[in-house]
């Protein structure tokens, strides 16, 4: 993975004192709220609910078992003991004391980390594929690309204040792991019939209040041109975005007003004045940075291993666990593994200290001390040798990480939720877990098969819950919670926004309403369908009929009346 | 007299700021309209206004639409090199670099930060010194504070009238936050990889 020269070293540290002076000053009633506000931001910090919440970059997801062993360090010595991995690959602390933050980020940047721009009006932590450089299915490794990102973003000081946050994804597989649609800039890395390699580029998409997905403003533009033709689009969205009303002032509102042939027509025009300049990339640089991302030292391995065989046959929780935690790698004998966040009774996403020291044991016993995080909130060893995979699933049962969930109904990808957060409308990790335990019946699970449910407690949409096969949304009736469903939302390359299917329900309804979708949806499949391509067959119709066609509907209407 | 970081030192500043008497009443939004954003919603100065404005004598700033709409008034001025201009940040650069054979006859052009967390300014600046090859003083004016300064910089500015509520020496600290940057800017077009050789991995 990439390592930090004295360049980056000074840069995060120099980062540190600056943010030390300003909450010095801060604290000395020299910064008002109003002005510390934005500068704390781009260090990840907001004040929440019961506490300041500090976001910490994971660039692009990856983590080395030394950074991980410090986010243990950090969760225990400043936090109560946890952390929580969030959709954009950071992971975040809720209880931190102001005053220390300083400290916290010194001990970040003494393992080459950091929280710089992980919020605020800027371009945010630039997140990709969690089996990069690993996937079968990979064109292009992205993790250069974005690691050249990450160093072009970091305080460029014509994007620091932007109309709204920003956020760029990466893709260089054939299916699409990042949701590329579904962020301010896409980037998907592609390779033209020549053999070079190139980026389709797409701009506007994005989650929120008005859940668009982007339009793609270039096919092709080859890569040493990527941070030129970015600034020009962010040039182009500095200018001419809105900055009267932050729910309108997303790119992707801009791009809806111009229409995206308009906007890709402004951004060439800007790019001519940028292409080709010093800010494009250089062979050098990317062979050099792509240095950082080269193979591990694989074994030669025979892809079928006699013992992992003879266990899948004898083991059946651990035949499951394979089935839903097992992924396919490029090199023989080799797999990844996810680790599930996702067990019943703890927040979707968070990890204790002690799960981050084991799992950074781990990392090094098994997978060349490196793991990632995923958007979905869940850590994953990405080179792990099948005839290990045995012993690594005896051990991930032992710390509460091997649930066989990956990719069904209880691998619920959650926000923080009414419980911290204090933009949130209402609570969303008991609503996951009341979800997970109504669905606790493994073969049940497994029957019902991929389902994505994404909870986010509010419009924010940090829990992607447009993008998921059931999108649960908390919203604000007076001071009750409660929380609007949707169905047929997914991420991939054929990303959709999901569709609500009626008046919301209360917190108690949303297990009962769960499983009236899965009826519809277990009654009416054809042989190998998921829940999502019945949706897509079928509309929303016989879904809302059967959640809202008893008393309970009728009584609802007439409430609602 | 005001102060002024000009250049990395805290100056006297010579030069008036000339402004729009501040209007009563709310700005009218175009709430659910589908409109472009070319503007984003700011009021203009009206004709009248603008006729009205009074220029002093000495140094002065006017803003662009006065000096758009009073240029033949103003030349004098500019050719004892009195005048400089102030932009807002809804304003166009290309309306100022378009409306005068050389830029550089400014003696000043200033860029409006209405609020500390507007960044058009940033762009506008950008633009003046790379596409329109502005090489006089640019300074920075409104909610100018502390901790922007440094991005400031970088963009091309090389004055700051720092907020007058604001300690200015403090401030002046904050434009060197930074020894080095990775991205291109005006202040160093070459990105860190074109000027340092960064080591590979091993």
């Amino acid at each position: 993975m990439y390592r930090y020269d004295q360049y980056d070293q000074q840069i995060v540290d120099q980062r540190v004192a600056q943010f030390r002076d300003q909450t010095r000053r801060f604290l000395a009633g020299e910064l008002t709220e109003d002005e510390f506000r934005p500068l704390r931001l781009q260090n990840g910090l907001y004040i929440q609910r019961y506490a300041p919440m500090l976001r910490v970059a994971v660039p692009y997801g990856l983590l080395s078992s030394r950074q991980l062993r410090m986010l243990a360090r950090i969760a225990r010595e400043y936090d109560r003991g946890y952390g929580h991995f969030s959709t954009r690959q950071n992971i975040q602390y809720n209880w931190p004391e102001l005053s220390k933050t300083p400290d916290i980020l010194a001990l970040l940047a003494s393992v080459e980390m950091h929280a710089i721009q992980t919020s605020g009006n800027c371009v945010r932590n630039i997140t990709t594929d969690q089996f990069a450089g690993v996937a079968p299915d990979e064109i292009v490794d992205p993790r250069p690309l974005a690691e050249i990102l990450r160093q072009w973003s970091t305080f460029h000081p014509e994007f620091a204040y932007l109309p709204r946050k920003f956020k760029i994804a990466l893709n260089g597989a054939k299916t699409d792991r990042a949701v590329i649609q579904m962020h301010d800039i896409g980037l998907d890395i592609v390779k033209n019939d020549a053999g070079e390699t190139g980026i389709r580029v797409l701009v506007g998409g994005g989650m929120g209040r008005t859940p668009v997905i982007g339009a793609c403003i270039r096919e092709f533009l080859p890569w040493q041109h990527m941070l030129t033709y970015c600034d020009a689009i962010l040039r182009v969205y500095n200018r001419y975005g809105r900055r009267d009303n932050s729910f309108k002032a997303r790119i992707k509102i801009l791009v809806k007003a111009l229409g995206p042939e308009e906007f890709g027509r402004q951004v060439e025009q800007e790019w001519a004045h940028m292409k080709d300049g010093p800010g494009t990339i250089t062979q050098a640089e990317l062979d050099r940075v792509a240095s950082f991302f080269t193979d591990p030292a694989y074994a030669t391995l025979a892809d079928d291993d006699a013992g992992y065989n003879a266990q899948l046959t004898e083991h059946k929780g651990f035949a499951n666990w394979v089935k839903r935690n097992v992924h396919g790698h490029k090199v023989a004998g080799y797999a990844s593994v996810t680790l599930s966040l996702k067990k019943t009774g703890v927040p979707p996403g968070d990890a204790t200290a002690e799960q981050m020291d084991f799992v950074a044991d781990l990392a090094d016993r098994y997978s060349f001390g490196e793991l990632r995080i995923s958007h979905e909130q869940n850590l994953i060893l990405a080179d792990v040798r099948k005839a290990d995979l045995y012993a690594l699933w005896e051990d991930a049962k032992r710390a509460g990480l091997a649930t066989p969930n990956i990719g069904l109904l209880t691998d619920i990808v959650c926000c923080p939720g009414g419980d911290f957060c204090s933009l949130a409308n209402a609570k969303s990790i008991p609503i996951a877990e009341a979800i997970q335990r109504r669905f606790d019946d493994l073969d049940y699970l497994h029957d019902i098969g991929e389902i994505d449910i994404n909870i986010s407690g509010c419009m924010n949409s940090c829990g992607h819950h447009h993008v998921g096969h059931i999108g649960i949304l908390g919203v604000d009736k007076g001071d009750s919670e409660w929380y609007q469903v949707s169905i047929g939302g997914s991420q991939g390359n054929k990303a959709s926004i999901s569709t609500v299917i009626g008046p919301s329900f209360a917190a108690g309804e949303i297990p009962d309403t769960i499983e009236r979708l899965i009826e519809v949806y277990l009654k009416n499949r054809n042989e190998e369908e998921h829940f999502l391509d019945t949706v897509r067959r079928l509309g929303i119709e016989p879904f809302k009929a059967h959640v809202y066609g008893d008393n309970r509907g009728a009584l609802k209407e007439v409430a609602n009346g | 007299m005001a102060k002024l970081i000009l250049r990395g030192q805290v100056v006297n500043d010579e030069w008036t700021l000339v402004q729009f008497p501040v209007k009563e009443g709310p700005v009218r939004k175009q709430a659910g309209k589908p409109v472009l954003f070319r503007i984003t919603g700011e009021q203009a100065a009206s004709a009248d206004e603008i006729a009205a404005l009074e220029v002093p004598a000495g140094k002065v700033i006017v803003p662009l639409p006065a000096w758009l709409a009073r240029k033949d008034e103003l030349a004098a001025r500019l050719a004892q090199g009195e005048l400089g201009v102030w932009i807002d940040s809804f304003e166009s650069p290309e309306a100022l670099a378009e409306s005068i054979e050389k830029l550089n006859q400014f003696a000043v052009i200033a860029i409006n930060f209405p609020r500390f967390a507007d960044g058009r300014g940033y762009s506008i600046a950008a633009l003046l010194r790379t596409r329109y090859g502005y090489t006089g003083e640019l300074r920075a004016i409104g909610d100018v504070l502390h901790d922007q300064l440094f991005y400031m910089k970088r963009v091309g500015f090389d004055a700051y009238a720092v907020r007058a509520d604001k300690n200015i020496e403090d401030a002046l600290r904050g434009l060197n936050d930074f020894s080095e940057t990775y991205q291109p800017s005006v202040d160093e077009p070459r990105p860190l990889f074109r000027r340092h050789a960064r080591s590979p991995a091993g």
